[in-house]
This record gives structure tokens, sequence and C-alpha cells, in this order.
């Protein structure tokens, strides 16, 4: 592991109106490491990637993509960057075939003409480095699975050889069989030395291929796990906010109550006596 | 990985016993190849050939198979009731009357296949054709610059209508039916009072449906040229994919192909070659169906509309330029209805006040969508554009050799879109139980 992260977040936040989605957000990975984002539903996981992504600007903090500090405003910025997305919706066109998909946007080309055969034949390469199998490379994808065509979408991230990839809940849709592929892919992404960001609200992926846990809750962190080192329930608990939830603050509250209770008794207690002794 | 790292030690031990050699590389090989045993793997030669044939039409993929179907029945019905109907003269003068409608339907499947529809392309069509007779007779400009002006302005007019379709948000049906009731009322207010301008036969615009080329050799040549142009840039196609490694189709079904697309050329150049020649019109049509079809499936611009058609999103994603695209995809329909239009103008050798109204506008979108382009975008081919013409322009030929009023050739036209369309949707919908859409 580098010393200097690929990218490193200090202290990012960003308003939407007058909800704030992300207080102070720190958050590190460095190449060849697969870090879990995780968190409860509006925890902010979706706004932090998106902001990394350049899909939504950050309105305070730094971004530090290899030590130094950087503005992507942009999704062009933060591709040239070289971080890609694999979105939870995939965004690939059921009309056209896997090669076209994986080259849509950045078509090889000679003297204006598509180089079909090129794309082709750099498509299998690619494909079978990353043991991905498909029925055929000319089929749309239409015709795959959802397990096929969530590693399509990662497959197509990896043409620009990214130094980031970001892969949001691409195990969401999937049966166990394909569920493992991904995993394999994702790990197969951190042996060939890329920066993996991995959303899940699965713990066993979670606890199957990351590194590092990174917790988000209500917008701001809530702690960085060792993956090896920390149970799966300090992690959930983490996310649920085991110290400030409906159970602890329960359990809070009837311990005030009490003491409370017991306060006025006491006062009720030294008023009576008072009334007494005035008699 | 762990197959390779398998088969990679497969292989290296192969080398060692000499008489293991043969077997051992070949299991390597089928481990590295190892594939899902669901796959579609297409078998080579002929015999794949139909396997192929058989499961895509298994799965619904018919592609054109129901127009080519629907031509045949329509011509022996034709041909049974009159004798006429297969003549040299009247296939002639199909394939001549054909090209005005056929250009515009070129302009509406871009537009389709963005899974938009442009409605303007009738009224568009007008306008050029009353450009045209204005400038050059009315205001004796050279009848050349006045053809170019008319194209250009069609080409303005669409960037125009996808301008408020692409930048300002407007539903490209509301735009063009806006473009159709405005743009009929310039053509109208162009031609002024006296509603008709003739336009010279011999001129540049009359003879883009008067010229034939009357030498035999010209629809040979063309028909010998179009098979030996298709057969060498599919083998030469195949040749570069096997030397990339990558699927090739085999020589028997690029020479079936061709062979097939030989018979037709060949019978097609005899045929005008007994009436006056290989018409000019029909070239030109043919000329834009290659360009055309060439930059939609060949050319990055050309899959940017396929992948707007197939998603929008995605295509966003990807760094396309939706809006850009847009645009240019209603100019270009805008520029085929303002050529439609010059044709059409050539063959009646006049603007006049009914250009571009009534049913123009449905034969057009009719003659996509006949040909087998989809109404819900991503899905279709320019050449299309000639097998849905050839069907529409057939009907109304054939019912007028018969004598059939236009009431009734109304009736079949509709009755044939309709038909179209149910299949085009039974289709979909197997194609969707096959997982092919």
């Amino acid at each position: 592991m580098s010393a200097t992260p690929v990218l490193a977040l200090r202290g990012v936040s960003k308003r939407f109106g007058a909800v704030q989605a992300l207080t102070d957000v720190e958050l590190e990975i460095h190449a060849g490491e697969v870090v879990a984002l995780v968190g409860d539903n509006g925890a902010g996981k979706s706004t932090l990637v998106k902001t990394i992504a350049g899909v939504h600007p950050i309105d305070e903090g730094v971004i530090e993509w290899e030590g130094r500090p950087v503005t992507i405003s942009r999704p062009h910025d933060a591709q040239d960057l070289g971080i890609a997305t694999v979105y939870q919706d995939l965004a690939l066109c059921d009309n056209i075939d896997v090669v076209g998909n994986l080259y849509l946007g950045r078509e090889l080309h000679k003297r204006g003409v598509l180089d079909e055969i090129e794309m082709e034949r750099r498509a299998r390469e690619l494909l079978s480095t990353l043991s991905i199998r498909i029925p055929s490379v000319r089929i749309p994808i239409a015709s795959l699975s959802g397990g096929q065509r969530q590693t399509v979408a990662i497959a197509r991230s990896m043409l620009g050889e990214p130094k980031l990839v970001i892969l949001d809940e691409p195990t969401a849709a999937l049966g166990v069989e394909q569920t493992a592929q991904v995993l394999d892919l994702v790990e197969r992404l951190r042996e060939r030395g890329h920066a993996v960001i991995l959303i899940s609200h699965n713990m066993a992926d979670v606890k199957a291929v990351a590194d590092r846990v990174a917790v988000l809750r209500l917008g701001c962190n809530n702690g960085v796990f060792d993956v090896k080192s920390t149970s799966q329930e300090e992690i959930i608990s983490a996310i649920t906010g085991a110290t400030d939830n409906a159970v602890t603050r329960r359990a809070a509250r009837s311990a005030e109550a009490k003491n409370g209770e017991s306060a006025t008794n006491d006062k009720s207690a030294e008023n009576a006596e008072k009334a007494e002794a005035n008699k | 990985m762990s197959t390779e790292k398998t088969s990679t030690a497969t292989a290296a031990t192969a080398e060692a016993p000499a008489d293991h050699q043969v077997e051992n590389p070949e299991a390597a090989h089928d481990a590295v190849a190892a594939v899902d045993p669901r796959l579609l793997v297409r078998e080579q030669g002929l015999a794949g050939y139909f396997g192929e044939f058989k499961r895509k039409l298994h799965a619904g993929d018919l592609g054109s198979v129901p127009v080519v179907v629907g031509l045949i029945v329509i011509a022996a019905i034709f041909q049974s009731l009159n004798s006429n109907f297969l003549s040299a003269k009247n296939l002639s003068d199909i394939a001549v009357t054909m090209v005005a409608t056929g250009m515009m339907a070129v302009g509406v499947i871009f537009v389709l296949l963005l899974g938009e529809i442009d409605l303007s392309v009738g009224a568009v069509s007008g306008v050029s054709g009353a450009v045209v007779a204005v400038l050059s007779v009315s205001q004796g400009m050279n009848e050349w610059l006045a053809l170019l002006v008319a194209v250009a302005g069609g080409a303005v007019i669409g960037a125009l209508h996808g301008f408020f379709f692409a930048r300002i948000g407007a539903p490209a049906f509301a735009v063009t039916l806006a473009g159709l009731l405005f743009w009929q009322g310039f053509m109208l207010q162009l031609l002024g009072d006296t509603g008709t301008i003739n336009i010279d036969r011999e001129g540049a615009v009359g003879s883009l449906t008067t010229y034939f080329f009357t030498d035999v050799a010209a629809a040979y040549g063309l028909a010998a040229f179009a098979v030996a142009a298709y057969f060498l840039s599919g083998f030469l196609d195949s040749r570069r994919r096997e030397a990339a490694g990558v699927p090739a189709r085999p020589l028997s079904d690029i020479a079936l192909r061709a062979a097939v697309l030989a018979v037709i050329a060949f019978a097609a150049a005899y045929m005008f070659n007994q009436y006056k020649g290989l018409p000019l019109a029909l070239v030109l049509f043919l000329a834009v169906l290659v360009g055309t079809d060439f930059m939609l499936r060949r050319t990055p611009y050309g899959r940017k509309i396929f992948a707007l058609g197939g998603s929008v999103e995605a295509s966003r994603r990807a760094g396309i330029n939706v809006t850009a695209i847009r645009i240019s995809v209603f100019a270009l329909a805008g520029t085929f209805a303002a050529i439609g239009g010059l044709f059409w103008a050539s063959k009646i050798a006049a603007a006049n006040q009914s250009a571009g109204t009534g049913e123009l506008l449905m034969n057009v979108i009719a003659a996509a969508v006949i040909g087998g382009t989809s109404l819900f975008g991503g899905r279709g081919r320019t050449w299309n554009a000639l097998l849905g013409v050839m069907v529409i322009v057939s009907i109304q030929y054939g019912l007028a050799l018969e004598g059939i009023r236009t009431p009734v050739q109304y009736m079949i036209t509709g009755a044939v879109l309709l038909i179209t369309v149910v299949i085009d949707s039974v289709t979909r919908k197997t194609q969707k139980t096959a997982g092919r859409a």
C-alpha cells in the first residue's frame, strides 16, 4: 500500500437547499485497496459518490488526488483524473451489442469509420482478462442476464484504465452465483492495482471483499474499520448508530425518568415533612 | 484467472512428452474457451447460417422477412388482377415515383431511431418545392443554386425544430405539428395568388425524375458494381476479422448473400432496360441509402444515434452530446424532406398548393414503419425506407391500374399499416419472451 492515497477527502460538505447531505466527511483510498462505503438509506453514500464522480460539486472541503488538491466540478473532470463510476442502474443501451456498449462514447475509429474489428478484439481481450463470460460480444445487452449486464458495466469502467473504480451497489439485484462472480471481479480489480470504492448494503459482501469499511451516518463519518479485526455487529451498530438509536434512547429516557421521579419523590417527601413540621 | 493458469501449465507439460503433444494443447484450448453451455454458438458454414436464421425466426427477430413476403403477395395479387402490373413500364414508374416519398422516409427513419416523430416532413417538402420554383422560375435564379438553397433551407428548418425539441425541451410531436401548420402556410404564402408554378421538365430539378440512363450497359454495370462491391467488402472484412482473431462471417455466407443480391440486381437491371433504362432518380435514392446506412452503422455519429434511441441517460453518462445529436437528426430529417420535395416537384413538373399535403406525411411515416423501423426507437435501418415505400407505392399503382378510387386506396393502405404495426408489436412480445428486446 502506497503512502499517498489515490483519493482523499478532507472535510467535505455538501448542502442541498435546507438539507445538509454531507458534513465534514473524511475518506482515504489507496491503490490496490477495496474500501466499502456503508450506511443506512439517506446516510449520504450516494451523495458522496456523486461528489467524487463530479455529478454534484462539493460546497466545502478539499478533494486530494494522489496528494494534490483538485476540483471536480463535472463528470468529465473525474474521468480525466482516472475515476470510473458504475451506477446502480448501469446505464447500458439495450439495443446495442456488448462491444458497442463497452465503447459507447469513446468509439475507436479510423478516419471517421468505426474500427469494429479492433474494438471487438480488445473487448474480447478485456473480458477474458477479467474472466467475464458472456455468450457473445455481438449480442445486444437486452439478451444478457442481470449479472452479465453488471459485469459488462464494470468491464466498461475498466476500459479507460482508471485508478479508482466506484461501484454503486453492484450486487443489489443479483442471485447467489452472479453475486459471487461480481465479487470475484472486484478482487481482480484489486489484484490489478485499482482502488475500489464499493457501496453495499450486504454485510456478507463487504466482509468478503473489502479491506476497510467506512461508515457514514446522517452525512457524517461514523468510523472507519478494518474488516479483518472488526465484527459484523460492530459495523452494523456503527451504521444504525447503536449508541444513539430507539433502544438506547428509550433506555436513557427511562433511566432519566426514574431519576427524575425519585427526585420529585424526594421533594414531595421533603415538602410533606415540612408541612408536617409546620403543623 | 485460474483457468488461464491451468491452461498454461498443461501447455507447458504437453511440450515434454511427444505423444501427448497433439491432445493436450487442444484440452488446454478447451479450458480457456470453456463457455456457458446455454450459449448460442453459431456453427460455421451454411448449416450454421440456416440454424441462425431459424433461431432468429423463433425468437421473433423477423427483420425484413414480413415486408419482403408482403411485397411478393402484393405483386402476386395485382399481377393476377391485371397483367400490366409487372410490366417494365409500370415497375419503372413505381421506381421513379417512390423516390420522393422514400427520401422523406429516410429522414423520418433517423428521427424514429431516436424514438421521436417528425410530423413536419410533408410541409417542409412542400416549402422546398415552392422555394425552388419561386427562385428559379419567378426570380430567375440559377436552378442549381435554387436547388441548394431549398435543401439548405430544409436543413435549417429541421434544425429549428430540433432546437425547440432538444434545447427548450418541448415534445417533438407538438413542435413538428406546429411546424406542419406553419410551413404549410409559408408555402402557400410563397406561391402567392397564382398557386401553381410550372417547372421546366428538362431543367436541373425536372431531370431528377425525367432522366434515364438509356445505355443498356448502365443498368447492368451498376448491378455488377453493386454485387462486386458487396462481395468484396464482405470478403475483405471477413479476412481482416480472421487476421485479428475475432469471429468472421464464413465465405459461403457472404457468397450466398452476394448471389441473392446479384439475382435481384440483374433482374431489376433487365427490367429497366426493357423500358426507358435506368432511372436517375433511383440511382440517387440508392446512393442515399448506401450512404446513410454506412453513416448509421459504421460511424461514431450513427452509433450515437442508436445509443440515444436505446437509452438517453446512458448516452448522456457516456459523454454523448445529446442536444447536438438530437438537433442534427432533426436537421437531417428536414434536409431529406426538402430533397423529397424536389423529387415531388420534379415528378409533377410544378410546385403547387397541394404539394406536401394530404396523405403524403402519413405515407412517409407508414413507409418507414412498414419497412421495419421500430416506433420505439433504436431499431431500424435506412434500407427499410426502400422496402416500405415499395409496398406503399405498389399498392397505389396496383389499385390505380384496377381503376379503384382514392377512398379505397386509403383504406387499403391503412389496413397494411395496421398489419405492419401488429406484426411489430407481436414480434416485440416474442422478442421479449426470447430475451431479445
